[in-house]
């Protein structure tokens, strides 16, 4: 897809606009944040969990070479297949190869962020093969060609009549009289609709969620069961995946998965934790009989060790746009691309660049919220902040706001300079600012479009501290 | 670009963003020995509980998460709860089930009334029946293993799915469910297939409202024997 | 106040201002005063400090938040302590300077020093001075407002809470999401005004519905951003700094007020 992150301004202005956005939005904090906080309530160890979630992924991170090599090793004794994929292009390439060896028409997906990331299911479609979403907010948004706007919660901008208009649209088979006014029929409708996609496909394609070295082993975390349908039914398995996703051992899987489905949407544990390794074996009576995992780099590899290295340990869990008090007020698709929210801010300008990118590490108050939300303790903020010292340092900063800053630094830097130009200013302004504050002032719409700006008291706290000092 | 190439490329990239190479002794020495110790990291407190206590435990979180459970005294008793349930829930007395051994050694005749179909999963089925090796309490996780015995496709494509598990092969945490499963499977090979299963079916992807039965089963009921 | 003559075995605190209560709202500065010295301190207010450097450092300008970062740490050599009415400069102080110099091993070791010595006010009161309570009376009904670097970077919820409860007539009732940003930001509220707007109006009313008679908070920054919502949507609840409040300094209008508005 076509990124629209540049226009971040434009599109938080119409997400602000939407209304039923905004009340899909306020649900949020119901429903994803409410339950967090009561599953961290109920886990007294889950600030320690944190801990070890982190220091798990930080050994696999500094020897990942080594555990790819061994996790390999691995699907290889089990009858799967690896690609390797530096780019989206090569991981395409490999995807479509499989699918054309296959002679597969159709293909189910249960959801992945890689494959949103490489844009999978257009460059099938491209190739006429149709990829079908079975995750059912993945199918909601494909059936109106729209990217996620929550990475664990993809249509969560749609309102149940939206949908009901989208099915009428779309499932033209069934009766027009049919009654689709509460979730459940809806979601019954899907299920239907989705059931014959599974049996018929030729080729499923899934994410994951964690691989482990030890047994060579993909790990799919669903609610719905979709991503099993996907994956036991059609004769060939596809894992899309990127190299960061590797841990060590059954044990390391157990502590990230211990805060994932936590933070994700506050449940203790996910319904469906799928753990898969290699293609159907003897005498089994299902499964598919090839199983392909493709590795993608993407750009990861450049970021170990380096300023957004801490993001590699990310593992999805949407738990920072969830806390997040922009992604509250504008939603998933004002970011402009796959990944929304802090994460998103972070991740976006090192898979698309920071040209395109560059609103989304500045659009954050720096509240802090998503750093301690993080399940890895990522620092989203610091590496907001990394970006936007990269484009300062670019000269991607606006022109007319690095001069404001440029100036007022000057001053600051040299104290006295500084106080007398403020000794003015201060007193000078709260003569103005009569009523105690302004309703308008040049070079502050910002600010005062939407709001006062209290005045100064009068002389500065320096001034008035100086002649204090005096008199006594 | 041919896979070896890839490969190297990849790894390459990766070796030179961490400034090592492929063939440091001490660190191939470190993964090595993380991979064979194959260590616990934490276990809540909650998950360390066995015997009569992760019983208990696991029937509340399965319960919690909307799934039902019964509990009978000795396999033989299988029939005829299952026929009980499938009475008290309106739903037809014929199932499907794998070859597991368990499940197979049962007196079926006890129940007449029930048809018991064998294999894999099959779109049109209403009920099927399967066999969990184990049980994790701390999250009421089930763990079924893909196989002959117990093929994946009965645990997602009923509307209806019923799992018998033995008391004793519930433990606390997911590490002790790992650790008989690595021991049963020593000789034939980690399972295809886990899965980890802690209730029905569901989704939240309209409006953020619970519906059950998105793509697998609306109903799971979980029986406990002995 | 009277100098006392124990000076000696008094903390000396240096007062960092913070640029926007120099500016805008001096009676803060004034109020931490009163606190820090009936805490036992002797206070003073070094002139060559100005600004903490955030607004530099948030906007990538690395090399002119150093330069700030220098000055301030030379600018309160010597003090015991250095305090801030202001969660969010103390967060840089504190947390921020030690990431900002840490590439010269000299100026890390200078940050790492000068990191010890920073609090913010109101836990510097409490935490460090073991304050539980304060000489003061306000007849009102407040909502605090829990400013994002001081909850989040310092560890300041309880600690205003606590003094606040000793204060004469003074009913505190919390209103709902009290952590939750107010969307100011800095310079975030000039660069995506929209958003910033969509954000404070759901503090706002989140305020209003507490029904209080003030909101509370100890950082200007977030205290102007609300304040200058409120009175632009009309509402009548005024919004003082936390440290006014505590050091019974509430004479002066309130924030965004002039004394018309106060009769």
């Amino acid at each position: 897809m076509k990124p629209t992150s540049h226009a971040f301004k434009s599109n938080a202005k119409e997400a602000l606009g939407n209304e039923p956005l905004r009340r899909a939005l306020g649900g949020i904090k119901r429903g994803f944040v409410a339950n967090r906080a009561r599953a961290r309530a109920n886990l007294p160890e889950f600030e320690d969990l944190r801990d070890e979630a982190k220091a798990v992924k930080e050994h696999t991170l500094a020897h990942l070479d080594l555990y790819l090599e061994a996790y390999e090793k691995k699907v290889v004794e089990t009858g799967g297949h690896v690609h390797w994929a530096s780019s989206a292009d090569d991981a395409r390439a490999a995807i479509l190869k499989i699918c054309r060896d296959a002679g597969a028409k159709t293909v189910t997906k249960g959801k992945s962020m890689v494959g949103e990331e490489i844009a999978i299911n257009e460059h099938l479609e491209q190739a006429g093969i149709t990829p079908v979403e079975t995750d059912l907010g993945e199918y909601l948004i494909q059936l109106r060609h729209e990217p996620p706007s929550h990475i664990i919660a993809p249509a969560i901008h749609l309102t149940k009549d939206q949908v009901e208009a989208d099915f009428r649209k779309t499932h033209t088979e069934l009766s027009p009289e049919r009654v689709l006014e509460e979730p459940e029929q809806l979601v019954s409708e899907a299920r239907a609709i989705l059931r014959e996609k599974f049996l018929a496909a030729d080729v499923g394609i899934t994410g994951a969620n964690l691989l482990i070295a030890e047994t060579g082993t993909s790990v799919i975390v669903t609610n719905e069961g979709n991503g099993d349908l996907t994956q036991c039914l059609p004769r060939i398995h596809i894992v899309i995946t990127s190299i960061e996703k590797v841990v060590p051992t059954l044990e390391d899987a157990d502590t990230i998965l211990r805060v994932l489905a936590r933070s994700a949407t506050g449940q203790e544990f996910s319904t469906y934790t799928t753990f898969t390794t290699g293609p159907k074996r003897e005498g089994d009576l299902d499964g598919p009989d090839e199983y392909h995992v493709v590795l993608l780099d993407n750009g990861r590899s450049e970021m170990l060790g380096g300023e957004f290295h801490d993001m590699l340990r990310c593992i999805r869990c949407g738990a920072c746009m969830n806390h997040c008090p922009v992604y509250g007020a504008v939603g998933g698709h004002a970011y402009g691309w796959v990944y929304p929210g802090p994460m998103g801010a972070v991740l976006t300008p090192t898979l698309i660049g920071v040209g395109e990118a560059g609103h989304l590490p500045n659009a954050s108050t720096f509240c802090g919220r998503c750093e301690s939300v993080c399940p890895m303790r990522i620092p989203l903020p610091k590496m907001m902040r990394h970006w936007r010292e990269r484009e300062y340092e670019n000269g991607d900063t606006p022109a007319l706001y690095k001069a404001g800053l440029k100036l007022w630094a000057f001053a600051a830097k040299r104290p006295a300079l500084y106080h007398r130009l403020t000794g003015l200013v201060s007193p000078l302004l709260s003569r103005f600012g009569r009523k105690g504050r302004f309703a308008s002032m040049p070079l502050a719409g910002g600010w005062t479009d939407h709001r006062d700006l209290p005045a100064p008291q009068g002389k500065t706290f320096q001034q008035r501290w100086r002649e204090r000092e005096t008199r006594r | 670009m041919s896979g070896a190439n890839a490969r190297e490329r990849l790894l390459g990239a990766v070796r030179k963003s961490l400034g090592v190479t492929g063939d440091d002794a001490a660190r191939t020495a470190a993964v090595a020995e993380r991979l064979k110790a194959r260590a616990p990291n934490l276990i809540p407190a909650m998950a360390k509980v066995s015997g009569a206590k992760a019983i208990k435990l696991f029937t509340e979180k399965l319960k919690g998460q909307g799934a039902s459970v019964s509990r009978i005294t000795k396999p033989d008793e299988i029939p005829e709860q299952l026929a009980a349930y499938l009475r008290d829930n309106n739903l037809p007395a014929e199932f499907r089930t794998g070859s597991d051994a368990l499940l197979a050694e049962i007196p079926w005749d006890t129940a007449a009334s029930l048809t018991r179909h064998t294999g894999a999963g099959h779109g049109g089925d209403a009920v099927t029946l399967s066999r969990a090796e184990t049980a994790a309490a701390e999250t009421g996780t089930l763990f079924l293993t893909s196989g002959p015995e117990n093929p994946t496709t009965l645990n997602f494509l009923p509307d209806t799915h019923i799992v018998v598990i033995r008391a004793e092969d519930i433990h606390g945490s997911y590490e002790d469910a790992w650790n008989v499963l690595r021991k049963t499977h020593e000789k034939q090979g980690f399972p295809r297939t886990i899965n980890l299963v802690s209730g029905p079916s569901r989704t939240a992807d309209i409006e953020q409202i619970i519906v059950m039965g998105a793509h697998g089963p609306r109903r799971l009921h979980v029986i406990i024997a002995g | 106040m009277a100098k006392t003559t124990e000076s000696s075995t008094r903390p000396r605190v240096g007062l960092f201002v913070t640029c926007l209560v120099d500016l805008i709202r001096p009676s803060v500065g004034f109020a931490a005063v009163k606190l820090l010295e009936d805490a036992g301190c002797d206070v003073a207010v070094p002139a060559a400090q100005t600004c903490c450097g955030q607004p530099a450092y948030n906007s990538g300008d690395k090399a002119d938040a150093r330069a700030l970062a220098l000055n301030t740490i030379a600018a309160f050599e010597g003090f015991d302590y250095v305090v801030a009415p202001s969660g969010s400069c103390a967060g840089m102080l504190k947390h921020h300077y030690p990431e900002l110099l840490g590439d010269d091993p000299q100026s890390a070791e200078q940050a790492r020093a000068f990191s010890e010595r920073v609090f913010e006010l109101i836990s510097f009161l409490v935490d460090v001075r073991g304050f539980d309570r304060v000489e003061a009376d306000f007849q009102s009904t407040v909502t605090y407002h829990d400013s994002c670097a001081g909850l989040r970077e310092l560890g300041v919820k309880q600690q205003p809470r606590k003094l606040l409860a000793s204060v004469n007539g003074l009913t505190l009732t919390e209103m709902e999401e009290a952590e939750i940003c107010c969307g100011f930001g800095g310079t975030f509220c000039i660069k995506y005004p929209d958003v910033s707007n969509a954000i404070v109006e759901k503090k706002t009313a989140n305020i209003a519905a507490s029904d209080p008679d003030c909101l509370l908070a100890g950082d200007l920054g977030c205290l102007m951003n609300m304040a200058g919502k409120m009175s632009r949507e009309g509402r009548a609840i005024e919004a003082r700094h936390v440290a006014e409040v505590l050091a019974g300094m509430t004479d002066e209008p309130a924030i965004g007020q002039s004394i018309e508005d106060k009769k």
